[in-house]
């Protein structure tokens, strides 16, 4: 009866499998359940999603299914999909024109209001059936009409993307469970998942253990004279080297970035946990504190450091092409450098062969030539739940990452 | 309440949402185990307190550590008893069955009454612990290899375990049970809860404290928000110092019941300063 709803679940992306699904079903068969909607919400919830990080996209079949009842009736993700990668940003504007911006923001609020304002944008949902970039009516990025995202009509509706002028009268895209979703950065929550995600590298000892072997040889050297001994356990070998980009670029990410350093320093669970900072690209100095005054010789790293480190990368690797291939490329006016950024990162990645790079932007920003030359020295992930998984898991595999050999 | 028609609705002093209420009923009516998860001080441990107490069963609590291993929950042998028993020669070693102890799960299996078993903080163990226990929780039996006796429940366990999220528990593992997330409670919800613990409180005071007390958790990079044991302790200490309710609004008194490290507590003072909200003096 219900298994159109199994197969939507699939599709919004809720792990659900066929176990799962037949308890379910079995469950509702014999009756056990009150026949409301509600109480159906919540139970199949139980049965079916076994992480809250999935509530979200239970919410939105749910809703794609049942058609709306527990939640607002708006396909945002066909929405989002419209809005993302802005085409246009926001043009930079001079002190009058936010004045005037502001002027045109308080007459908006005179002569709308709310309601009527979501009414038209779920009317222009429905009319809308493509992207839509620019222009003055449809939903869409950069333009003037009242709904969608990096625009600049004053007071609209927001949908999605980040906040430019903070004047977006209702996000439209709010839902109860959203923060809970694995795939988008890190927040205040989520950094410290991302420390336990960490302390995944340790698990490798044991506890003490009765050694069976060495307490007969004992007690047969002992005379029959029962001696007990146990195992030692073993310790956490796992040593962490952390290198973080502090360039102008990062600056939008240095909450971000502040919150993963801070998780890892607070882990004490590692046997050893050295960080450093440079700034954009590395050279021939790293430094040892954020504002990059107390330098340290990046050879240092290489004879302090053996290959069974884990070097964790952090930064945009997005920068100016000379900076990454040319001498002298250095952004910082009065350095130098007589080696290109890129022979530095070969050096580095040839040193440590557990090595990874972590980037605080979205994956669709990527395309860039110094991220891709990156990308292709160091395994590259997304500094996200999903990201930081998938990047501990390519530390901790004893083989070489393939693909980037 | 026990054992009606209704089933699990709550206890007096616990409070339970609509739909937790529903699932955990649901769960003891299919026997199914329900993993419940959220975060600290949302009473996933009360819970299960809360649900023997309504339905008049005992409760075994079986609390996981980094060292816990699944056959501890089963049994254990203690070769080490035996082997000094031996050494001495003060006992009859050739029971065995005198050296094999029942952990919390044996126990649960081998009562004459339905049990609730509480595994509590299940993250906390290694990282394969769950799926150790797999076929015990489906099938509730085991075997005792030293003996070679097969152990099953006698009456199938109401099974609650909690997990802080520590570490993802396998899908196989979730795939047997029912699942929970308890979501930090809101103001409306914490002023029942808050009730429920102290009854006599004045709820203007009740009001103001919880005004506080969203505003700290909602701050920006503190390492422990407080939860709602500390809530529970400050609002204590509050009426205790007999502190006046327009003192709340200008300062904090007894901040340390819910900052528990110094450096949350600069990061209030710096942040409470900034905003200028009010006159606060460090303790």
């Amino acid at each position: 009866m219900f298994i159109d709803f199994f197969y939507v679940l699939r599709k919004k992306g809720v792990p659900v499998s066929i176990k799962e699904w037949m308890s379910f079903m079995e469950a509702l068969y014999n009756g056990h359940f009150q026949s409301s909607l509600n109480h159906l919400y919540h139970i199949g919830r139980a049965f079916l999603v076994k992480s809250e990080a999935f509530y979200d996209a239970y919410d939105l079949a749910f809703q794609e299914f049942f058609g709306g009842i527990v939640t607002e009736n708006v396909d945002l993700d066909k929405v989002l999909g419209w809005l993302e990668n802005p085409l246009n940003r926001l043009p930079k504007m001079s002190p009058e024109e936010i004045m005037e911006f502001q002027r045109q923001l308080e007459e908006f609020r005179r002569t709308h209001d709310l309601e009527e304002l979501m009414r038209q944008f779920r009317e222009r949902l429905k009319e809308q059936k493509e992207r839509h970039d620019g222009g003055s009516k449809w939903v869409g990025t950069g333009g003037k009409s009242p709904f969608g995202a990096y625009g600049y009509h004053p007071g609209g509706i927001r949908v999605g993307g980040e906040s430019w002028m903070q004047s977006a009268s209702k996000v439209a895209t709010e839902r109860r469970f959203r923060n809970y979703r694995n795939d988008i950065i890190l927040d205040v929550r989520q950094t410290k998942m991302a420390l336990k995600k960490l302390r995944e590298l340790k698990r490798e000892g044991s506890e003490e253990e009765l050694d069976i072997d060495e307490t007969i040889d004992k007690t047969a050297k002992e005379g029959g004279e029962i001696e007990l001994v146990f195992n030692k356990s073993r310790e956490n070998s796992v040593r962490i080297i952390l290198l973080m980009d502090t360039g102008g670029s990062m600056l939008p990410y240095t909450e971000l970035c502040e919150k993963l350093f801070s998780a890892a320093t607070q882990a004490n669970h590692f046997k050893e946990f050295r960080y450093y900072f440079f700034h954009n690209c590395i050279y021939q100095d790293l430094y040892e504190d954020m504002g990059n005054y107390k330098n340290v010789p990046t050879e240092k790293l290489f004879s302090l450091y053996n290959k069974n480190y884990k070097l964790i990368l952090v930064g945009d690797a997005r920068m100016a092409y000379s900076e990454l291939f040319e001498v002298n490329g250095c952004i910082d006016y009065f350095s130098t450098n007589e080696k290109p950024g890129l022979d530095w990162l070969s050096r580095i990645r040839d040193h440590f062969p557990h090595s990874v790079w972590l980037n605080p932007t979205h994956k669709t920003f990527w395309g860039h030539y110094t991220v891709d030359t990156i990308g292709k020295l160091f395994p590259m992930y997304e500094l996200t739940i999903d990201g930081l998984k998938d990047a501990i898991k390519a530390l901790t595999s004893k083989t070489k990452n393939l693909l980037h050999q | 309440m026990a054992g009606g028609s209704q089933g699990y609705n709550g206890s007096d002093d616990y409070i339970a949402s609509k739909p937790l209420m529903e699932i955990v009923n649901v769960s003891v009516i299919l026997k199914k185990p329900l993993v419940v998860k959220g975060e600290p001080g949302t009473g996933k441990t009360l819970l299960a307190h809360s649900i023997a107490r309504a339905l008049n069963k005992k409760l075994l609590i079986w609390n996981i550590k980094s060292t816990t291993k699944a056959r501890d929950g089963l049994y254990v042998y203690d070769t080490v008893q035996r082997l000094n028993d031996a050494r001495f020669k003060d006992k009859d070693i050739s029971d065995i069955r005198q050296y094999i102890k029942m952990g919390k799960l044996g126990q649960a299996f081998n009562t004459d009454e339905q049990v609730i078993l509480l595994i509590d903080e299940i993250d906390k163990a290694d990282i394969e612990f769950p799926n150790d226990l797999l076929n015990e929780l489906d099938e509730m039996s085991f075997h005792v290899n030293e003996l070679d006796e097969e152990v099953s429940a006698k009456h199938r366990p109401i099974v609650i375990i909690t997990s802080n999220s520590e570490k993802e528990l396998p899908d196989a593992f979730l795939r047997r049970c029912l699942f929970y997330y308890i979501e930090f409670p809101d103001g409306e919800m914490m002023e029942k809860i808050i009730k429920v613990h102290y009854p006599d409180i004045e709820d203007k005071l009740v009001r103001e404290a919880l005004k506080k007390f969203y505003w700290i958790r909602e701050m920006d990079g503190l390492k422990k928000r407080p939860s709602t044991s500390e809530l529970l302790d400050w609002i204590k200490a509050l009426a205790l110092g007999g502190i006046r309710i327009d003192k709340i609004n200008n300062e904090i008194p007894f901040l340390g019941t819910l900052l528990k490290n110094e450096q949350d507590t600069d990061r209030f003072v710096r942040i409470s300063t900034n905003q200028g909200g009010f006159g606060f003096k460090r303790r």
